[in-house]
């Protein structure tokens, strides 16, 4: 049966989080700050009609906070962090197969459940709502890509009542029409202007295009985003365009894991490749989210999904230190007799690193520097030598749990051991 | 039929739960405004908690619940999964605060009332800001 995506994603996630213990803030305009209570990171729908800018410093805003009366938090990453694994745990009672993309987002496959997707779609933003506080929207279509777009469009549109099936809807092409490139999922913002100098400025107008002229100037990542608008489902989640300000490492094992060992293993792994990208872009995360999938059982049981947060002492992008919160959380949804299909790990909280506010409670400053110089020698003899060259040992040796990757050519490029091989015999 | 027995259950550590503790208190008397959270995790058995994701504890201030077994300081388990019944004990946003006393529906009318002689029941207005936060399944009360 072909899949039908359902993308839920939360909105205004951080604030809402804030209001869900705070009922008295119930219509005032919140913002939420980044660590050191730098920049805006969050907004209500009051504070974004406010006019209040997404990444703005707070210092610069004073006025704006006071006019409007807004609520402004620092971040708290455990508390998002515990409520996202609260609305992933809800999700994934409604169907077997789901896929976490971000800390407040998830793919659903809603393909042949009873009632029917909308009806599904309703129930579920009603569970979510009632039993986390927190609200939701839900967009359904045959392929992620045109899931992210159905869903910004419940989201503008207040009259779906949060909940927008592009099958079901009129007038698909409109919702395709009032979709600006830049916000299609996997296009950038140096594609949208290279589109925009040909003229093309909506979705619709992109779906249009010859495949040729797409892949030409966009590689094939741009194809499978054109694939999809056609609504040819093309793109899983591993290969995916990154969420934004998070940072996720997942792979599908190779074959069922069933151990807590295994598992720690490979969530190990995930964590170290997550570390690895964070200090490639000069940032620190302030937490971590781990979470698992089963597979449906034999005997009936349902299939088991869930997700866990844990914050290191102080943000990071230490390897170790990450992986440690990793395990951590895993630890706590571990339940053994399931057969594990696929577990990964969420960053966030990112910010630039080196900027940090110091605590008493802190390592002295030359065991900073130690780490960092540390993580410094692993990167390079990882990019001297391939990935995994270098790693922790908590990562494993031979990783049996490792997808299948057997008919892979060798790494002709970029990997000393795997150079192409002349003979001169 | 011979006399019930009684079972005593052991303490499983491997159902032990992490939850994280929400520290903002339901006034029960007096609105006081306190919101903190700490980062502290408490362990529960998985006994207390029917529903994990929607699942949260909340600590009572005040005294307006004393007779329901209720004292100041305490902690609610609370159950955003239930439905809240006429009888339930729950903990309600009322106008804008997190309060905790007793819900009863009389001919169509919704009343939170404590339980304590000394406060007042009070009848929820169809123009007031309402809603049913989550239901008390459990009292954590120290001995």
């Amino acid at each position: 049966m072909p899949s039908l995506y359902a993308l839920v994603d939360c909105n205004n996630f951080y604030a809402s989080c804030e209001r869900v213990f705070a009922p008295h803030l119930a219509g005032r305009p919140i913002v939420v700050l980044s660590n050191n209570d730098g920049c805006v990171i969050a907004r209500s729908a009051e504070a974004k009609a406010a006019g209040i800018p997404m990444g703005k410093p707070a210092f610069m805003c004073r006025e704006l906070f006071t006019r409007h009366n807004v609520a402004v938090f620092s971040s708290n990453y455990a508390l998002y962090g515990d409520m996202s694994a609260r609305v992933m745990t809800t999700l994934s009672r409604f169907t077997p197969t789901m896929e976490v993309y971000s800390i407040d987002e998830a793919f659903l496959d809603l393909a042949g459940l009873p009632g029917g997707p909308e009806a599904t779609a309703r129930s579920l933003r009603e569970t979510v709502v009632r039993w986390t506080g927190i609200p939701v929207s839900v967009g359904i279509a045959p392929t992620k890509t045109l899931a992210k777009l159905a869903n910004r469009a419940a989201k503008k549109r207040p009259e779906s009542g949060g909940v927008l099936d592009l099958a079901a809807c009129s007038d698909t092409d409109a919702v395709l029409a009032a979709t600006p490139v830049e916000d299609v999922w996997g296009i950038g913002r140096r594609h949208a202007a290279m589109l925009e100098a040909f003229g093309i400025r909506t979705a619709l107008a992109f779906r249009e295009l010859p495949r040729d002229f797409v892949k030409k100037r966009m590689t094939v990542q741009g194809l499978h985003t054109l694939l999809e608008l056609r609504g040819q489902p093309c793109i899983d989640l591993e290969h995916a365009p990154p969420p934004a300000r998070t940072l996720m490492s997942s792979r599908s094992f190779g074959r069922a894991v069933t151990t807590l060992d295994e598992l720690a293993e490979a969530v190990a792994e995930y964590a170290a490749r997550a570390a690895a990208r964070l200090r490639a872009r000069g940032l620190v995360a302030s937490g971590v989210e781990a979470y698992v999938q089963t597979y449906a059982d034999k005997d009936g049981r349902p299939p088991y999904a869930n997700a866990a947060f844990a914050a290191p002492r102080a943000a990071t992008a230490h390897t170790g230190e990450l992986i440690t919160a990793a395990r951590q959380a895993l630890e706590t949804i571990f339940r053994p007799g399931h057969r594990y299909k696929k577990a990964g790990v969420i960053l966030l909280g990112l910010e630039p690193g080196g900027r940090r506010q110091r605590s008493l409670l802190d390592a002295p400053p030359e065991e900073d520097a130690r780490k960092g110089r540390l993580m410094a020698a692993l990167d390079a003899v990882n990019a001297k030598w391939g990935h995994g060259a270098l790693a922790p040992a908590a990562c494993g040796i031979d990783k049996p749990w490792a997808m299948r990757q057997a008919s892979r050519s060798p790494r002709y490029t970029t990997v000393w051991d795997e150079l192409p091989v002349a003979r001169a015999g | 039929m011979g006399r019930p027995t009684l079972t005593i259950l052991g303490f499983e550590p491997k159902t032990a739960l992490e939850l994280p503790l929400y520290l903002a208190t339901a006034p029960a008397g007096f609105p006081s405004p306190a919101e903190d959270y700490i980062d502290k995790k408490i362990d529960l058995n998985e006994h207390l908690v029917r529903h994990p994701a929607a699942t949260f504890f909340v600590r009572v201030d005040g005294d307006s619940m004393r007779d329901a077994g209720v004292a100041s300081g305490d902690i609610l388990v609370v159950d955003r999964a239930l439905e809240a019944k006429d009888g339930s004990i729950v903990v309600a946003a009322l106008d804008g605060e997190l309060t905790v006393k007793r819900l009863r529906r009389r001919d169509g009318k919704l009343l939170l009332v404590p339980e304590n002689p000394d406060y007042q029941a009070v009848e929820v207005a169809p123009e007031a800001s309402f809603m049913v936060w989550g239901v008390v399944t459990y009292i954590i009360h120290k001995a």
